[in-house]
């Protein structure tokens, strides 16, 4: 009599916990008995001390409130923050911080994207580098030591290898170290290969500025500069977290680049040990390909050539 | 004297425990709005949006949310068993422990420990703490229904002790954390299993605690309070069994266009349209309960709440839904759409149907009538075009993110940089808070309201007192 499920609590009880956990065995508890849910990409590493410092402060502050940590296979997706997201690159995250709301920007792929600088100072005053940012500032958290007994009952807990050398070395360390060293290591073991296979190195079609000594294209580079460069190289270029573009040395060595030289650093970034004109770079000038049009690219240069002659 | 006037006490504490915190919870929810276009608003540590939010979402989810379920689910559980609560100490304890386990929550939620899993938040020894409460709850609860003295147990009873089996499970399966020391520990789970088993209990919290129990209100207190019999029994059966067995294969729509395996993703889209049919089972009974009489809508007033809010869940399950198709999914998730989405779902069901309950209990527990219907009156338009105003405009900028962020030059350029996204989204912000501020000043009218009926109800009984001696 199936009515008399409506008479018995017990055996109503019973009978909904099956019914509720057909779904979960289906769709939760078997996938994880599988290999599919416990991808590990080969270049991934254990976080270290510092870096699960780091993480466990991104934890504390709700940082996943306001930013995700999953590129999602789209093209704009991929344009704007890198390649997209793999399962194996998680393998370490106890939990996932993917998150679900992008009040800021992704950050699956900040991970070596801007020197280490560029994020001690937007952390700081994040309005510096983007005028109308509601992102809260983060300054108060320099100068608070980090605990080592703490940070490696952590490691232990997670069972993340770490030598004595990296648990003394926290010592000296502030929170802000920390978190800074956890945005440098995400996303970091997919993108160095991938991403500059899905971006190929783009070569200037002209070899000289064709809007140089441009009024026009001085004062929208002049804008734009103020939007994507000012807060790395400063105002009217004078250099701050990122080299001057007015002190005549350019990657390292004396001696001004040509215009096509330019273009293709503002296009393609820098990265570690590439070479443009027989100059080494050391990385840190993140690709602008995505954010500015030829003609926008070139609009800086106009720019930065008018600063330099003055 | 009344058997049930121990109990009733023990209703009334979580019901006020419960508005308390609902309280703290909207403010904070204001706050937070407020941070969303004022940076200024943040005040580290403790009061910064990162840790705020959490404290909204919890605090109205466990606060106020959990606490009206424990105390409505009594009362009505008593009525559908006709005999007073099995074990009333045992209850009377569960409310101490419930405000302690809360207050506990909240100043550690300020404090940052965290476990980043939304709806899970709260450190392992909290964890513990909170399935104590649950034990104690589904204790009384299956004590006070198997003692009972009514035969046939009536559909709220369902959704009972579903609510009670299912929230067990989710809860207890999500909240394995390896502790680290006594503040913090780590899921688990990893990566792309840490969010499927995160999602599979997130997606179900709100099947679960934002579903089912507000479900069991609703058929108790809309016949309740129409006198008009439920529309069809068959139909409670149908939506009843395959509304639980349909939810728990849903989670992965939360994780669309993620790393998750595809197919866990398809399987959970294809699930969530299945959801429409038995979420409307229960709108098309609710609406055609109330059919023979429509002019119930103007002559009770408790009727409006329960209609409105049973067709603001009918919107809910078919939006959300939709929002699970991958063509969907990939222009308005992680935008403010989804807060859009889930505050029709709590400003217009959940707090409609709860305040709609609270109405109806708490004039009865005093044995007198609701201290103005005219303040109710206000209070439901005021929360009305509040929760309007607040999701309209989420879902309005919650595409406007979507497509800026999709838009490209003729080159092939993206058009816009993140900043210049974010920036077109301050005016929105702002009719945000604006509707979050009528929506707070409706429930202050309903607190008054339900204040004024507790002080003329106490008023009323002492006279009667008197009257016997």
């Amino acid at each position: 009599m199936a009515g008399a499920i409506y008479r018995k609590p017990i055996l109503f009880a019973i009978v909904s916990a099956i019914v509720i956990l057909i779904g979960t065995a289906v769709t939760m508890f078997i996938p994880m008995l599988t290999p599919q849910m416990h991808p590990k990409l080969e270049n991934l590493k254990p976080f270290t001390p510092l870096q699960l410092a780091g993480r466990d402060i991104y934890q504390r502050e709700g940082c996943n409130n306001c930013h995700t940590q999953t590129v999602r296979p789209l093209k704009t997706e991929v344009m704007r923050y890198g390649e997209y997201s793999k399962a194996g690159e998680f393998a370490y995250d106890h939990p996932f911080l993917w998150g679900s709301k992008r009040t800021g920007p992704d950050l699956a792929r900040i991970g070596k994207k801007y020197p280490d600088m560029w994020h001690y100072k937007h952390f700081e005053d994040p309005r510096a580098f983007f005028a109308e940012s509601n992102m809260p500032s983060y300054g108060w958290l320099k100068g608070r030591s980090l605990d080592p007994e703490d940070i490696k009952s952590h490691m232990d807990a997670l069972s993340f290898p770490y030598t004595a050398d990296d648990i003394s070395g926290l010592s000296g360390k502030d929170e802000m170290d920390a978190l800074v060293a956890y945005m440098q290591v995400i996303g970091i073991a997919v993108t160095k290969t991938a991403a500059s296979e899905a971006k190929p190195r783009v070569k200037a079609e002209e070899p000289e500025n064709p809007l140089a000594g441009d009024q026009k294209a001085i004062e929208l580079g002049e804008e734009l500069y103020e939007g994507n460069c000012e807060m790395c190289h400063g105002e009217h270029g004078k250099g701050d977290i990122g080299p001057s573009l007015v002190d005549n040395i350019f990657l390292y060595e004396e001696g001004d680049l040509a215009d096509d030289d330019y273009f293709e650093i503002i296009n393609n970034g820098t990265s570690e040990g590439m070479v443009e004109e027989g100059r080494t770079a050391k990385g840190g000038m993140p690709s602008f390909s995505d954010q500015m049009q030829k003609n926008e690219i070139w609009s800086v240069i106009s720019y930065i050539r008018s600063l330099q002659k003055k | 004297m009344n058997d049930y006037q121990y109990d009733n006490q023990t209703v009334r504490g979580f019901i006020i425990s419960s508005i308390f915190w609902g309280v703290v919870g909207i403010l904070i929810g204001l706050w937070i709005s407020i941070q969303m276009w004022a940076p200024s608003w943040n005040i580290a540590p403790y009061f910064t949006f990162g840790r705020m939010r959490v404290v909204h979402t919890n605090g109205l989810a466990f606060g106020l949310g959990i606490g009206a379920i424990f105390g409505i689910f009594y009362y009505i559980t008593m009525r559908l068993s006709r005999r007073p609560l099995l074990f009333p100490k045992l209850a009377r304890f569960h409310l101490y422990l419930f405000n302690a386990a809360i207050t506990l929550a909240a100043l550690s939620l300020f404090a940052g420990m965290n476990q980043s899993l939304e709806y899970a938040e709260l450190e392992w020894p909290l964890d513990i703490g909170v399935v104590i409460l649950w034990v104690i709850f589904a204790v009384n609860i299956f004590g006070t229904i198997i003692k009972r003295k009514e035969e046939q147990m009536y559909i709220s009873l369902w959704f009972i002790i579903a609510t009670v089996v299912s929230v067990a499970v989710l809860y207890i399966v999500n909240n394995l954390f390896i502790p680290a020391g006594l503040f913090k520990s780590y899921h688990l789970f990893a990566g792309v299993n840490s969010a499927n088993v995160e999602w599979w209990y997130g997606h179900n919290a709100v099947g679960f605690i934002f579903t089912t129990p507000i479900l069991a209100m609703f058929y108790y207190f809309l016949p309740k309070s129409t006198g008009l019999p439920i529309f069809s029994h068959r139909l409670s059966i149908i939506s009843f069994w395959s509304i639980v067995f349909a939810y728990l294969w849903t989670g992965a729509h939360h994780l669309v266009y993620t790393p998750l395996p595809n197919w866990i993703q398809t399987v959970a889209i294809v699930f969530t349209m299945f959801l429409i049919a038995p979420s409307w089972g229960s709108v098309v009974n609710g609406f055609y309960t109330v059919a023979p009489d429509w002019s119930k809508m103007r002559t009770n007033y408790l009727t409006k709440f329960f209609i409105l809010g049973i067709t603001f869940y009918g919107l809910q399950t078919l939006q959300g839904p939709t929002q699970g198709l991958r063509v969907v999914s990939q222009l308005i998730h992680y935008t403010d759409w989804v807060p859009g989405h889930v505050h029709m779902g709590t400003m217009g069901w959940v707090t409609m149907v709860v305040v709609a309950s609270v109405y109806y209990i708490i004039p009865k527990i005093y044995d007198t009538e609701i201290y103005s219907e005219k303040i109710a009156n206000m209070h439901f338009y005021l929360v009305l075009i509040g929760q309007l105003i607040f999701s309209i405009t989420m879902w309005i900028t919650g595409i406007q993110q979507g497509a800026l962020w999709k838009a490209v030059n003729p080159d092939g350029t993206l058009k816009y940089t993140f900043i210049e996204t974010l920036v077109k989204n301050y005016h929105f912000w702002h009719m945000r808070t604006l509707g979050g501020i009528i929506f707070t000043v409706g429930m202050l009218f309903f607190i008054y309201n339900i204040f004024m009926t507790i002080r003329k109800g106490k008023a009323l009984s002492a006279i009667k007192r008197e009257g016997v001696r």
